[in-house]
C-alpha cells in the first residue's frame, strides 16, 4: 500500500513514450470543428418563434379575460406568489427552512397593478376610465369580491361572452374587455417592458402574465416541455435539449416529490446534496473503492499491466 | 529578499514549473489509452464553443434570427455545447474508473467538478437568451426552483438583459478561469500512473 502511494506521488521515474500534446490538441480541434459544422448543417437548431400579449389575446381571448380577471381576484399563480415578487404567500418551505420568504421581495410584482390597472390608463375605450375610477374607489374587500364573482361566473359559463351582464361584477368586466383590446392592438407588450426605460431588456412583467394563462402552458404541453414531461431538460422539436439535466429533472417523476407542494425546493436541496457528493466522491467511503472492485482500469491500462505481468 | 511579494508570487507560481513540465514532449509509458483523449476533446469542443460564442456576439442577440449565415453559426454554438457535454462526461467517468484523484489529485478532480458545474450553469443561461419560445419557456418554469431556493431574489430567469449579460461575460470568464486551472493542475502533477503501479528499474529518467 504505500509503496503504490509513493508511486501516485512521485514524479515518474519508469519507462516514458514520446508524445506531441499540441498536435493532439490541433488535431482534435479540427476534427471536431468538422464535426460540429457538419451535425450543424445536417439538424440545424429550434427556433420557435416567441410568443407575444397581442399573440394570446387574438388567438385565445376567452384564456385572456379568464386569466385577467384572476389578476385582479388575486387568483392566478404571480398573484398568489410571495417573494421574490409579492408578499402574497410565504413561498416554499423545507419545514422550518424557508428560504424563499427570507430572501424577500426583491423584484415587486403586484400583478393586479402592474398587468391591469396601470396599463388600463393608456386604453382609449371610452368606458375604461369611468371603470378605472369604480374600481379605485373601492375598498380592497369589494374590489376581490367583484372579481371572484365575474372569475366564478366565467368558470360556470364556459366563457366570457356567455355572461350575462350584471352589476354584481362591478367594473370588472369592462376592465377586462378594455386590457383585451389593449393586448390585441399590440400596444400591452410595450407597456409591460418599458417603464423604467424605453429600451426593453427586462421581461419580468409580461411573461408572469403570460404564464399565469393557459394558452403559454397548452403550448408547452404541446412541445411535451412540462416538468412531469421531463420538460426541464428537453427542448422545443426532437432536439436533445439540456440532457446533462437529467439528474435534476428525473425528481420531477418520482414520489414522494412529484406530488409534493415543495418539491421545487426539496428537489433543489436533493440536488445540492448530490453535488456536494460529486465534488467530494475521492473521499466517500465504498465509492472510493468502486474502481478498484469493479477493475475498468484493468482495461484501460491494459498494455501496462500486460507489459509488466501485473 | 524572500518576503517581497513578488518574489513570493513567483516561488509559488513560476518556480513550481519546468518547460518540460509544461509542455511536455514525451508521457509516462501507461498513457495509451483512448481514454485520454477525451480531456483534449472537451478542451476543443470548448474552443469551438468559444469561438461560435465570440461571432454570434460581434454581430448581438437576435442576428441569427433572420440571417442563414447566423442560424448556421448558432447551431455550430449549440452542437458544439452537446459535444461537450458528451466529450466532458465520458472523460469524468474515465477519470472515475482510474481513481485519477490519487496522490495529490483531489484538487484536479474538484476543479473538474467545478468545471462542470459551472457549464451547467453557463449552458442554462444560454438556453435563457435565444430570444424565442425555448427561452421564455424555460425562463418561466425555471424561475420556480430558483426562487425557492432563494436565488430568484437576485438572479432573474425573466430579466433577459441580466442574463445575456451573465452568459457572454461573467459566466464564461469563471468557466475559463476554472478549466485553465485544472489543466495547469494536470501539468503540475503528471498524469496519474495505473493503479497498483511498480515503477521499472532503470526506466528512461
Ligand atoms: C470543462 C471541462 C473539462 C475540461 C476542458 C477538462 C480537461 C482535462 C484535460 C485536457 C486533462 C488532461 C488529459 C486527460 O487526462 O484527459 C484532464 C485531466 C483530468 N480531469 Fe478534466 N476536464 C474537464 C472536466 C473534468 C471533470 C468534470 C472531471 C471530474 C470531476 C475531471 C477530472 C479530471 C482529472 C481527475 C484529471 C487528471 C487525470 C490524470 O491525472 O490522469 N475533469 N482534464
Amino acid at each position: 500500500m504505500s509503496k503504490e502511494r509513493n508511486v501516485d506521488l512521485a514524479k515518474w521515474s519508469g519507462p516514458k513514450r514520446p508524445y506531441d500534446l499540441v498536435k493532439e490538441f490541433v488535431i482534435a480541434f479540427v476534427v471536431v470543428g468538422l464535426l460540429v459544422g457538419a451535425i450543424s448543417a445536417i439538424f440545424s437548431s429550434p427556433d420557435e418563434p416567441a410568443v407575444t400579449l397581442q399573440q394570446w389575446a387574438n388567438q385565445a381571448p376567452a384564456d385572456f379575460v379568464a386569466t385577467t380577471a384572476g389578476e385582479l381576484a388575486g387568483t392566478t399563480i404571480s398573484a398568489a406568489y410571495g417573494p421574490p415578487y409579492n408578499t402574497a404567500s410565504e413561498g416554499l418551505n423545507l419545514g422550518p427552512i424557508k428560504i424563499q420568504k427570507w430572501a424577500g421581495v426583491t423584484i415587486p410584482v403586484n400583478p393586479a397593478v402592474d398587468f391591469v390597472t396601470t396599463p388600463l390608463k393608456f386604453s382609449k375605450d371610452p368606458a375604461v376610465p369611468a371603470a378605472l375610477a369604480q374600481w379605485n374607489g373601492a375598498s380592497s374587500g369589494q374590489q376581490t369580491k367583484w372579481a371572484t364573482d365575474y372569475s366564478t361566473a366565467i368558470g360556470k359559463a364556459g366563457d366570457y361572452t356567455k355572461v350575462t351582464a350584471s352589476q354584481t361584477y362591478g367594473p370588472v368586466p369592462t376592465m377586462a374587455s378594455g386590457l383585451l383590446v389593449l393586448a390585441q392592438s399590440d400596444v400591452l407588450d410595450g407597456l409591460l417592458t418599458t417603464t423604467v426605460t424605453p429600451y426593453p431588456s427586462d421581461f419580468t412583467k409580461p411573461m408572469l402574465f403570460l404564464a399565469d394563462g393557459g394558452y403559454f402552458d397548452d403550448l408547452g404541453a404541446k412541445q411535451h416541455l412540462h416538468g412531469d414531461q421531463w420538460g426541464m431538460m428537453n427542448e422545443t422539436g426532437s432536439y436533445p435539449g439540456q440532457s446533462w439535466l437529467w439528474l435534476f429533472s428525473l425528481w420531477y417523476q418520482v414520489e414522494p416529490f412529484k406530488s409534493s407542494a415543495n418539491a421545487d425546493i426539496q428537489i433543489f436541496a436533493f440536488l445540492m446534496l448530490l453535488n456536494l457528493g460529486f465534488i467530494f466522491m475521492p473521499k466517500i467511503p465504498f465509492i472510493n473503492r468502486l474502481p478498484r472492485l469493479i477493475p475498468f482500469h484493468r482495461l484501460i491500462w491494459r498494455r501496462y499491466y500486460r507489459e509488466n505481468n501485473l | 529578499m524572500s518576503s517581497m511579494w513578488t518574489t513570493k508570487l513567483r516561488k509559488a507560481t513560476v518556480e513550481k514549473f519546468e518547460p518540460q513540465d509544461v509542455l511536455p514532449d514525451d508521457q509516462p509509458s501507461y498513457v495509451a489509452s483512448w481514454i485520454y483523449v477525451f480531456g483534449v476533446l472537451t478542451l476543443s469542443s470548448f474552443a469551438i464553443i468559444i469561438l461560435s460564442g465570440l461571432i454570434l456576439t460581434t454581430r448581438g442577440a437576435i442576428w441569427w434570427h433572420s440571417s442563414n449565415v447566423g442560424h448556421f453559426v448558432n447551431s455550430m454554438h449549440l452542437w458544439s455545447v452537446e459535444l461537450f457535454f458528451v466529450f466532458m462526461v465520458v472523460h469524468l467517468w474515465g477519470k472515475f474508473w482510474m481513481a485519477a484523484w490519487r496522490g495529490r489529485r483531489f484538487a484536479t478532480w474538484v476543479t473538474g467538478a467545478f468545471c462542470f458545474l459551472a457549464s451547467v450553469a453557463t449552458g442554462f443561461t444560454g438556453y435563457l437568451i435565444q430570444w424565442d419560445f425555448d427561452s421564455q419557456w424555460i425562463a418561466t418554469q425555471a424561475k420556480d426552483g430558483l426562487n425557492s431556493a432563494g436565488i430568484g431574489s437576485f438572479f432573474n430567469t425573466l430579466n433577459t438583459g441580466q442574463a445575456i449579460l451573465l452568459h457572454v461575460s461573467l459566466l464564461p470568464l469563471v468557466l475559463t478561469f476554472i478549466v485553465i486551472w485544472h489543466v495547469i493542475l494536470v501539468r503540475r502533477n503528471g498524469v496519474v500512473p495505473p493503479l497498483d503501479a511498480k515503477e521499472i528499474a532503470g526506466g528512461a529518467k
